[in-house]
């Protein structure tokens, strides 16, 4: 499993994804850019055939004044191969809901409980989906762009 | 067997062997574990709605301050992130004494690891033997800096100050005694029987739950999982040091341990290599007295801190301040399992549990 040429795969995937995903690469990282609601089959088929088993880094993106929406943002890398890539998928603002990732990488339990507390995104599926850093009577969510440093002015719930 | 009630016993937020601010509530049966419910947030201090509205070099104390135990880790993660993305090349000598600096953090964060752990077992004699000696890291700190804990001694593209004349004496000396600090520790701890019972076959993660929970740093080696940062994606300059990787068996609370006190060793070794090849030169790159990242790019940089993989995720607009930075926090993920190693255990491993996880509630709640 963990001797594949990285390029191939990125040529798999975007044979089995189609228009689906969109695959670009920077400086750093390769990104695969997909929709919501494929996020679940790719993460599937990353872990399961490419061995990337481990979710280090899970969080969003606060866009929307320049785009309307949340961008989601997964950091993976596998173990054995030592390699990187990094998921990334939009959300619209009016409604924020995305499958949970849990079933597939389990350290997603709290780092969604973490986006949903501080940004207010809904993960589908999640099997315990409660504020984790602020209180659980707690109105807003304080990482979000109208969320100003003076306090809960425009906050949205 | 005779059913109880269930009942829960709360351990926290404010108690000397939760490290700070943790609260767990664990739903006993008699005296066995069902399960734990992890509560954290009590130290939430915002730090990355902050850093959104500090500019980049503003916000290098507050990075310091997430991991107090071992500051100049998550410092050094932080101006790396940065000098990635704006391109800086820091002066050979600044990247020695940053590998000096970060691995005498990781020992003062691991000796601390292994008196917190004697205290909590009710060893007070290991615990004042092990704040003895990293107080002499301390004041190497303070020499230095002038600062003990939090330093903020970094900054970007190397160093407000290279290091005084009578530094590198001290920490000769410092690394010439760790032989007899071992012997010490051997005597008093690892080799006591009732600290071997207390930790032996208690709170046992396997490799695969440690993998699937994203359990990173000293936790996953105890697990038998050869995954170092500094050896898997060598940053600054750790590709020029031996060194090994000491790994655990079972991943139990004994393995955790023991990975850990050979990990102070393993520092050891790499901050002598890098005295001995500690070259002359500049301490500082020269940086835009403005720090801007071009619009648009985001980086996610990582390092083994010493409670595992301490990542920045940064986005910038194109304007002095972080868009969006994000910090993953290895106490964070690492607390997760403590339900899952401690359901089926008696409620005085539950300690042990907390205290061989090694977390910081400074960078846990962030």
């Amino acid at each position: 499993m963990s001797e594949y040429d990285p390029q191939d795969m990125l040529q798999e995937l975007q044979q089995q994804m189609g228009e689906k995903l969109v695959i670009y690469q920077d400086r750093f990282f390769t990104f695969l850019h997909t929709n919501p609601g494929d996020l679940l089959a790719l993460s599937r088929i990353l872990r399961d055939k490419y061995g990337f088993n481990h979710l280090a880094d899970l969080t969003a993106v606060d866009y929307i004044d320049s785009h309307g929406s949340f961008e989601i943002v997964y950091h993976l890398y596998s173990i054995p191969a030592n390699r990187k890539i990094v998921i990334k998928t939009r959300v619209p603002a009016n409604k924020p809901e995305i499958d949970s990732v849990f079933p597939v990488w389990p350290t997603a339990d709290w780092q969604e409980r973490e986006v949903y507390d501080l940004m207010g995104i809904t993960f589908k599926n999640h099997p315990n989906l409660v504020r984790i850093l602020m209180p659980d009577d707690y109105v807003g969510h304080p990482l979000r762009k109208d969320f100003t440093m003076r306090g809960r002015e425009n906050v949205t719930n | 067997m005779l059913q109880t009630d269930q009942y829960n016993i709360n351990i926290g937020p404010i108690h000397p062997s939760t490290h700070g601010g943790l609260h767990v509530e664990a739903v006993m049966d008699g005296e066995t574990i069902v399960d734990a419910i992890v509560h954290v947030g009590y130290v939430h201090r915002a730090v990355e709605k902050i850093a959104e509205s500090r500019t980049y070099t503003q916000f290098i104390p507050y990075a310091s301050r997430l991991d107090y135990l071992a500051s100049h880790l998550p410092t050094m993660g932080y101006v790396q992130t940065v000098e990635k993305m704006l391109d800086i090349h820091v002066p050979e000598r600044a990247e020695y004494i940053r590998i000096i600096m970060g691995e005498f953090s990781r020992i003062a964060s691991h000796i601390l690891f292994v008196g917190s752990l004697a205290i909590d077992l009710g060893a007070t004699t290991g615990f004042t033997y092990c704040m003895r000696d990293r107080e002499k890291i301390l004041d190497l700190f303070e020499m230095t800096s002038g600062q003990r804990m939090i330093a903020s001694y970094m900054r970007f593209g190397g160093f407000a100050e290279d290091l005084p004349e009578e530094f590198i004496p001290a920490a000769r000396n410092f690394l010439k005694n760790i032989p007899q600090m071992f012997d010490e520790y051997n005597h008093l701890l690892s080799g006591n029987e009732i600290l071997q019972a207390r930790l032996k076959n208690i709170g046992v993660l396997s490799a695969e739950d440690a993998i699937n929970y994203g359990i990173t740093g000293p936790n996953l080696r105890a697990s038998g999982v050869d995954y170092d940062l500094r050896k898997a994606e060598p940053y600054g300059i750790y590709d020029r040091f031996a060194f090994d990787v000491p790994l655990g068996e079972k991943g139990d609370n004994y393995d955790r341990f023991m990975v850990r006190l050979q990990e102070i060793e393993q520092s050891g070794r790499i901050i002598t290599q890098a005295l001995d090849q500690l070259p002359e030169g500049e301490i500082r790159a020269k940086i835009p007295r403005i720090v801007k990242p071009e619009k648009g790019l985001e980086v996610y940089h990582r390092i083994e801190s010493a409670k595992g993989e301490l990542g920045y995720y940064i986005v910038s607009d194109g304007g002095e301040k972080p868009y969006r930075l994000h910090v993953r926090a290895p106490s964070f993920i690492n607390l997760m399992v403590l339900p899952l190693i401690s359901r089926g255990g008696k409620l005085q491993d539950i300690i042990a549990n907390i205290a061989t996880l090694d977390p910081v509630l400074g960078e846990a709640d962030r």
